[in-house]
């Protein structure tokens, strides 16, 4: 689980006719940071200023404590010197080499040094299982589909051995049917990797089951960072991944009901019925509540067709962008969650911080 | 019916060309320089005008041989035009020789090449450009003198072979060759020397460079033509050769 | 019947030489400068160009002529020459490949430049994350990725080369076995009349040239670039 000490630093500004980054970003040094942004939004330029692709002049990143750039100083250590994985939108393989050759380019220039303690070919098998590409190892490049290439793409990135990994939109160039291929592999990464992975992307879905800190971009600044419930639950700041705001949360599939195809999966603040995906009980998973699938209720109504009602405080109240809508903040258990509701219903209510309520959830979306 | 359009137009462009008060003239490039000042003369006197073309010989023949416009061929040497004449690619009878050219040993710096020529016995040089004796008269009379020194074994490795008289010029000039044989035509102008210094070769040492004119088989009947041989056995003309160094 | 004569055996082998040695120099050249001017953004990537193209329109004879002039004794060339102790190099083996190099240049800096240009970006960055530095990229991505403009550039080169003629006329001096190649020993027949030889040799270099550009046309189709 991501320990929110903030390890990496960085801090560019970069001007462009028509442009402009200007971020200071304290991520984690652990899990999955995303970069959320539309295009435009600086997203990718801030990822490759952070790999020494792209010099923002100016600018400071240190990553666990190693400074990697400090233009105060005149330091700016070359791509190649610095100990990073980086998987581009496209796959961009060697195309004159084997996926052998393409997985061992990187982790032959790896210092003895920097070398992790088990040996070169252990740890090239570890990737290759990670990404299940063992029977693509002996192929061109040219032979593998798009997405086939993209996990010997980041294949590759890890065999490097590096101490972050950073992802620019790498599902992005992909068709749906292998994104959905790749996704459990990223989510096997996000429970594996003991390094800080920063993802890029303009995907809500990707973000919801992968994210553990969301940094959102817009116009080349960060309108917010933050642990992804936290951040998604603003009321200030409703972050919208995608057509609604929502929030996610994080548990595990502790109960199956066989004869109604549910599974219950506990998190902190109670429990919720899901429909039953074939996963195992222990199994980590995240669900997305959208705020629109939210009802509030003062008392519990045994009658309803609601499956998942949860007791809950009111935290806070705020304006939606339609002037018929606001946005709630509950308080369930520790965790939080917004509500959409219409301004006649919260003042017919009488809705206040500190009030006790049921919030009554429609929807429920398991997304990992 | 283009084809046939193409073919006359084609027809009045080269008749065009050959019109009676214009004469095709292709010379040997080491007459290039007295016969631009022949032709002036010559246009101011006859009405007539000159088209020059120079070259060498050789590739003169070889373009007479395969059908080039040319009326009147200033040869470098006396074959040339004896064959032509036999090959009845020129005019019987019009053939006489109107200049013998003379050979210079000679140096673009100053004090190089005494007045004897004794240099050569010296042998303290690294390059002597000569023009290739195979296509250039002066090439091989620039052979025939070194033989007659009993020179041309000692001699022989150091040779730099221009293609022809005007590029062996060309190499001593640029010093790229301390010396060489050219024509005397090349380095005088109005009875003097231009520039460096110079050994005039005896023409006992040689066989004369007999330089033959011609009438081509083309040239015949252009009034032009006929007109250019006379004047350039005129007095006037004559002058103007022999300021550039060449004899009769 | 002609034999090929020992003068001609000679002219030939001269000739290889010189497009061997001129082929190797070019690579060695030729291949910073079209990485160059694959990836600057300087002001001076246009002159630059320009000046390297320059002998693809310049009649052979301007080249020869400047070459004669700057590396006789007079000359800035040949004033560094001399000042190294080689003395002059016309009419010798190295001014002609001197002269060859200059001549051929664009034969073999355009296909590596186009080659390299085709590369783009990406596989360079690729190669930067996976801790390779520049030099390594350079000989383990960007030159395999060039392979086919290589070997185009070779190919040209080497053979624009051997049927150069022009420069060499200008500045060889017709050497035998030393600047006498090909070419020259076939305009030297010609105008000798001796069409016979002529045609011996020159029938020769109709299928060396036409051989080589069969082979880069066969192996080394445009457009096939994965």
């Amino acid at each position: 689980m991501p320990q929110n000490i903030e390890i990496i630093h960085a801090r560019f500004r970069v001007a462009h006719p028509g442009f402009t980054l200007d971020v200071d970003l304290q991520l984690p040094g652990r899990g999955v940071s995303a970069l959320f942004g539309a295009s435009g939004s600086g997203k990718t330029t801030c990822l490759r200023a952070i790999a020494g692709l792209e010099h923002a002049p100016g600018g400071y990143l240190s990553v666990n404590g190693e400074v990697w750039q400090d233009d105060s100083r005149g330091l700016f250590v070359p791509t190649h010197q610095r100990p990073l994985g980086y998987v581009f939108q496209e796959a961009s393989l060697f195309p004159h080499l084997t996926i052998r050759r393409n997985l061992e380019y990187g982790m032959r220039r790896v210092p003895k040094s920097a070398r992790p303690e088990n040996s070169k070919i252990a740890s090239l098998q570890h990737v290759v299982e990670l990404l299940g590409i063992a029977p693509l190892l002996e192929r061109m490049p040219h032979k593998l589909s798009g997405g086939e290439k993209q996990r010997v793409a980041i294949a590759r990135a890890l065999a490097a051995s590096p101490r972050i990994l950073l992802m620019d939109e790498p599902l992005a160039a992909l068709d749906l049917k292998r994104k959905n291929e790749i996704l459990p592999y990223l989510e096997r990464l996000h429970d594996e990797l003991e390094i800080p992975l920063i993802y890029v992307s303009h995907a809500p879905d990707e973000v919801a089951r992968l994210a553990d800190h969301l940094v959102v971009l817009e116009q080349g600044r960060a309108l917010a960072s933050g642990a992804l419930g936290e951040t998604l639950a603003r009321l200030d700041l409703p972050i919208r991944l995608g057509e609604d705001a929502g929030v996610v949360l994080e548990g595990e599939i502790a109960e199956l009901d066989a004869e109604w195809h549910l599974a219950r999966v506990a998190f902190t603040g109670g429990n919720l019925w899901v429909r039953d995906n074939k996963l195992p009980i222990g199994q980590h998973v995240r669900v997305r509540i959208l705020a629109r699938d939210i009802s509030i209720a003062l008392g519990t109504h045994l009658d309803s067709s609601i499956l998942n009602v949860l007791p809950a405080t009111v935290e806070q109240l705020a304006d939606d962008t339609h002037p018929a809508l606001s946005l709630v903040r509950l308080n369930a258990g520790g965790v939080a969650l917004i509500a959409r509701i219409t301004r006649r219903s919260a003042a017919k209510l009488g809705l206040h911080p500190g009030q006790k309520v049921w919030a009554q959830i429609k929807a429920v979306a398991l997304v990992g | 019916m283009h084809q046939r359009k193409f073919i006359f137009s084609l027809l009045i462009f080269f008749t065009g060309l050959a019109s009676a008060d214009e004469v095709q003239v292709a010379v040997a490039a080491n007459f290039a320089a007295p016969m631009q000042v022949i032709a002036a003369a010559f246009e101011q006197d006859t009405g007539h005008k000159a088209q020059l073309a120079f070259g060498s010989s050789g590739k003169f023949y070889a373009q007479i041989k395969n059908g080039a416009p040319f009326q009147v061929l200033l040869s470098a040497d006396d074959k040339i035009p004896t064959q032509l004449e036999r090959e009845g690619l020129a005019v019987p009878g019009t053939h006489f020789t109107y200049a013998i050219g003379q050979l210079a040993l000679w140096s673009a710096q100053k004090n190089v090449v005494d007045g004897k020529g004794e240099i050569l016995q010296a042998g303290h040089f690294t390059h002597l450009a000569i023009a290739n004796p195979k296509l250039a008269p002066y090439g091989a009379a620039a052979i025939e003198v070194l033989k007659n020194l009993g020179l041309l074994s000692a001699l022989q490795t150091k040779f730099v072979q221009g293609e022809n008289i005007a590029q062996t010029h060309q190499f001593i000039a640029s010093g790229n060759a301390e010396l060489g044989f050219v024509a005397l035509s090349q380095v005088m102008k109005d009875g003097k020397l231009r520039g460096g210094s110079a050994w005039v070769v005896p023409g006992n040492l040689h066989a004369p460079i007999r330089q033959d004119a011609v009438i081509l088989t083309s040239g015949k009947g252009n009034p032009a033509a006929a007109a250019l041989m006379n004047f350039l056995k005129s007095a006037k003309a004559k002058g103007i050769i022999r300021a550039y160094g060449y004899d009769f | 019947m002609v034999t090929i004569s020992d003068p001609a055996l000679s002219a030939i082998w001269l000739t290889l030489r010189l497009a061997t040695v001129t082929t190797l120099l070019l690579f060695i050249i030729g291949t910073p400068i079209a990485w160059w001017l694959a990836r600057t953004r300087s002001w001076l990537k246009a002159p630059v160009g320009a000046l390297v193209a320059l002998p693809l329109v310049l009649p052979p004879t301007v080249i020869g002529f400047y070459l004669l002039v700057a590396m006789g004794p007079q000359g800035p060339i040949g004033q560094f020459t001399q000042a190294l102790g080689l003395g002059v190099l016309p009419f010798t083996f190295w001014g002609l490949v001197v002269g060859s190099v200059l001549y051929s240049m664009p034969f073999v800096v355009q296909p590596l430049q186009n080659a390299f240009d085709a590369i783009g970006e990406r596989p360079l960055e690729v190669a930067a994350t996976l801790r390779a530095g520049p030099w390594d990229t350079f000989f383990t991505v960007v030159l395999p990725l060039a392979r086919p403009g290589l070997i185009t550039a070779g190919i040209l080169g080497f053979a624009h080369t051997v049927g150069e003629f022009g420069v060499v006329l200008m500045i060889g001096g017709n050497i035998p076995g030393k600047t006498r190649v090909v070419s020259v020993q076939i305009y030297d027949h010609v105008e000798a009349l001796e069409y016979a030889q002529a045609h011996w040799l020159a029938a020769g270099m109709l299928v060396f040239s036409f051989v080589v550009l069969l082979l880069l046309y066969v192996f080394n189709p445009n457009g096939r670039r994965k």
